[in-house]
């Protein structure tokens, strides 16, 4: 039978300086395979034109679209209304900046990430226009791509419990980042290149194990895991300085 | 107002607007990206299959090269392509790839010994070579002599959009995100910059630029039915459209994708026909070898697509409540390749349709894919008609692609032409001086802050942006979409005439403050209608069938008549784009002949 669907949805605009945080209510009648992509832009189109969220793949490819459904984030453009209750509610994600209802600013956060974890291959061999390229096993290959699918939704940051409590910490996104350039042979930082990058409270001693993180990643990266092997890695690297042979 | 000031101005942050970026940082020069979404979030990433080069590492790609790919990227164009362009594209394709595995992408490599890989709905066993093992592998794509692609698991977009944009942080370019363009800054015969609009606060800025790069990606979004991310709306062709001096190239060459998904147009890859999935019709019946013989689901995108109509037109198509579609079977494939290789087909078939492809047929139909048509440059990738404006990646007509582009070329050419357009832009840059007038820039910011003060106050009148752009979709599908005949674009043509009038009187109902994307559609949708225009009046006068446009009335490619190109422009006041035309190519290596796929006939020139 075609449920009769109840939209709570987070409205504020802080380009207007009346607009005053809310939930705003909106009924839909809910149709087959209809997804929250789906929803959204009919509230939009037929019923409030103001109303402000993002998406832009709609293919949960490009990370825009993730948000708070009904408590947890997610990509609202793979959730079908199906597998969930009558009664949505749908709230922007913390820690980024507002931008308007459901809209935050993940770019900016995302920028100074790379930033801060110099995501980049670091090496001094030059590319060569005349040459073969460089040999890699296709197993090490298939392995950095494994850590390199993270698509900066921002779910991970916005259900970290550090992360929402001081605004400096890397967050789960920047430790997978670190180690995507860990696992790549052709960086060739240390383990003290990263221990400078992650070795602090705002980096991978911050992290309070809680993992929620993995539990809402959309594209399940091993989180859990690499947040585990960076510890380890690092500890090492700290236990390394302060005894002497190991210097 | 804030005025930014640079030596280049890319509009577009994707994968072609971020490869002539970091060529042009690297020669030492300052440039700013302007971004509808955060750089990585543009649509190159979207891609799955990967980039065509001829590497000729695999062993199904063995004895391979530069002219191999150059026969089938011309023949794939039915010789709509520049030739010359065409030959620069492949001899660099190679050294790109490469440069892209130093930069950090992850491209799958060559595995020695013996695999089984899929043909056509069948295994058969291949032995890669032990001296190639840890290069570059390659993947079978459409239309294609050899096996060609590069890739990385099924997200060769993502991995290489990445790659790029950590290069470009690496470099210090700016990206400005959720930054949208709204007009040119030009005299009528240079090009100055740009004003952009912030699609966070809604305040104009101006950005005054030495070159201004248009890589804003393609006009899909003018279809309802698009495979295209949503931002895909044209905004950069219309920028140029509207200077009057620009012209746009073939835009009614639009390319539709045989398999996109049913209902929510998402594009599953090439790939899974490449590595062997079949179309199978409502009895289950795999007909693709009945129309085409010998390279049955792997003939080019256009032929595919037109045999699968041609096909549902026999009563054979499977009825659903979104309309009538086929089948796509990769069952066949077993699990592991399917999670592994395929895991983005299974993951979009998984959420977004709710089946398991191990099991069960995914529902594909043609679908607006990818557009051939753009600003039109010449081999260096500065546009007709102004100094100072170049194009690049599927915004541009550069002209690689002609009537139909081959999957895989695509991606590798907004990395190639990216570096070649970039070189070229870095090397303008050298010694060219130009001057700004404030009175340009307050004139044009004047224009366009006077137009959306108009659209917010409802003073043009209170046409419904959705209802306007809904009018636009019906037209193009009836009278624009996989089969034309002039009947029916000579009703389009007209009746999106009435629809350009009625975009004029667009008033919002709500109230435009801030991030709203009511008037983000409303500055926009004109703009798209004489983009939708350009597609119509173009494909009505072209009286013949060539590649992706395909003519009831002339089912023949016309070489006698209509071996050109079409180049539109908009005269200011005019309610229909002004046609000229060129020829397709000067420079000729190929003389044009039979494709040897998708039959039809030819009238030689």
């Amino acid at each position: 039978m075609q449920r009769s669907l109840t939209f709570n949805i987070f409205r504020h605009n802080p380009q207007d300086p009346a607009s005053v945080p809310r939930m705003d209510t909106f009924r839909l009648d809910e149709t087959d395979s209809m997804t929250l992509f789906i929803a959204l832009h009919r509230l939009r189109e037929e019923q409030d034109p103001s109303l402000k969220f993002d998406f832009c793949c709609r293919a949960g490819v490009c990370g825009s679209c993730a948000m708070v459904i009904n408590g947890r984030p997610g990509l609202a453009c793979h959730t079908k209304t199906r597998d969930l209750p009558a009664a949505i509610t749908l709230l922007p994600l913390p820690v980024f900046r507002l931008v308007g209802d459901l809209a935050v600013d993940t770019g900016t956060w995302f920028r100074a990430m790379y930033q801060r974890t110099e995501s980049w291959i670091h090496t001094r061999a030059e590319f060569d226009p005349a040459a073969q390229e460089a040999r890699m096993e296709n197993e090490v290959a298939n392995a950095i791509y494994e850590l390199d699918r993270c698509i900066e939704c921002g779910c991970c940051v916005a259900a970290c419990g550090t992360a929402n409590l001081r605004p400096d910490f890397l967050a789960p996104a920047g430790f997978i980042r670190v180690a995507r350039f860990a696992a790549d042979p052709r960086d060739q930082r240390t383990d003290a290149d990263f221990y400078e990058i992650i070795g602090s409270d705002e980096g991978i001693f911050g992290c309070m194990g809680l993992l929620a993180c993995e539990d809402v990643c959309p594209k399940h990266l091993p989180l859990q895991n690499q947040l585990g092997y960076l510890r380890r890695k690092m500890g090492l690297t700290v236990l390394k300085r302060l005894l002497p042979f190991g210097r | 107002m804030q005025i930014i000031h640079t030596d280049l101005l890319t509009i577009g942050a994707g994968l072609a607007g971020e490869r002539c970026a970091i060529e042009v940082a690297g020669a030492g020069f300052s440039v700013v990206c302007l971004s509808l979404v955060p750089a990585r979030r543009s649509h190159s990433v979207a891609a799955q299959g990967g980039m065509q080069a001829a590497l000729g590492n695999a062993i199904m790609g063995d004895g391979d090269s530069p002219d191999v790919h150059f026969l089938d990227t011309v023949k794939g164009s039915d010789w709509g392509a520049d030739q010359e362009v065409a030959r620069m594209f492949v001899e660099a394709a190679p050294i790109e790839m490469r440069r892209l595995a130093h930069w950090g992408v992850p491209w799958n490599r060559v595995v020695a010994g013996t695999h089984t890989y899929w043909k056509g709905g069948k295994p058969f066993d291949a032995t890669e070579k032990a001296e190639n093992h840890g290069l570059i592998h390659s993947r079978a794509f459409g239309g294609t002599a050899k096996w060609r692609t590069c890739y990385a698991s099924d997200g060769a977009g993502h991995a290489v959009l990445y790659t790029m944009d950590n290069r470009a942080a690496q470099l210090g370019v700016t990206v400005h995100d959720r930054s949208e363009a709204v007009s040119l800054i030009h005299d009528g015969e240079t090009c100055h910059g740009a004003i952009v609009r912030c699609l966070r606060t809604g305040e104009l800025r101006a950005y005054l630029a030495r070159a201004t790069l248009i890589a804003s990606g393609g006009y899909g979004r003018i279809y309802r039915a698009s495979t295209n991310a949503i931002i895909c709306e044209g905004t950069g062709l219309s920028l140029a459209l509207d200077t009057g001096v620009a012209k746009l190239g073939n835009m009614e060459a639009v390319q539709f994708h045989p398999t996109g998904t049913v209902p929510t147009d998402i594009l599953v890859t090439e790939g899974c026909r490449g590595d062997g999935g079949t179309l199978l019709d409502r009895d289950e019946y795999r007909f693709m070898p009945d129309y085409e013989p010998d390279k049955a689901e792997l003939a080019s995108r256009d032929v595919v697509s037109r045999r699968m109509i041609e096909h549902m037109r026999t009563g054979k198509g499977v009825q659903s409540p979104y309309g009538e579609h086929l089948w796509l079977d990769i069952r066949h494939l077993g699990e592991k390749h399917i999670r592994t290789k395929l895991r983005e087909v299974d993951e979009i078939c998984q959420n977004f349709l709710g089946i398991d492809p191990l099991h069960q047929l995914i529902p594909v139909r043609p679908t607006q894919h990818y557009s051939m048509g753009g600003v039109r440059t010449d081999k260096t990738g500065a546009a007709y008609g102004l100094k100072g404006l170049f194009s690049a990646g599927e915004s541009a007509c550069w002209d690689l692609h002609g009537f139909n582009r081959l999957g895989g070329n695509s991606l590798a050419e907004t990395v190639v032409a990216g570096g070649i357009v970039g070189r070229n832009i870095a090397e303008f840059l050298q010694g060219y001086d130009t001057a700004f007038s404030t009175a340009q820039v307050r004139e044009a910011a004047a224009r366009d802050e006077a137009r959306i003060g108009r659209i917010v106050s409802g003073a043009d009148g209170k046409e419904s942006v959705y209802a306007v752009r809904e009018a636009m979709y019906d037209i193009l599908e009836r009278a624009a979409y996989v089969f034309r005949n002039g009947t029916d674009l000579a009703w389009g043509v007209q009746a999106l005439q009435e629809v350009h009038e009625r975009a004029q009187r667009i008033g919002l109902a709500s109230d435009g403050v801030g991030a709203n994307a009511e008037l983000a559609l409303a500055i926009r949708l004109p703009g798209m209608v004489r983009l939708a225009l350009c597609v119509c009046h173009g494909a009505l006068m072209r009286t013949e069938s060539r590649g992706s446009h395909t003519r009831e009335d002339f089912p023949e490619r016309n070489d006698r008549d209509w071996l050109n190109r079409t180049l539109a422009s908009w005269r200011p006041g005019a309610d229909l784009p002004h046609l000229d035309y060129e020829p397709a190519t000067t420079h000729v290596e190929l003389p044009p002949g039979d494709r040897g796929y998708g039959g039809g006939k030819i009238i030689s020139a």
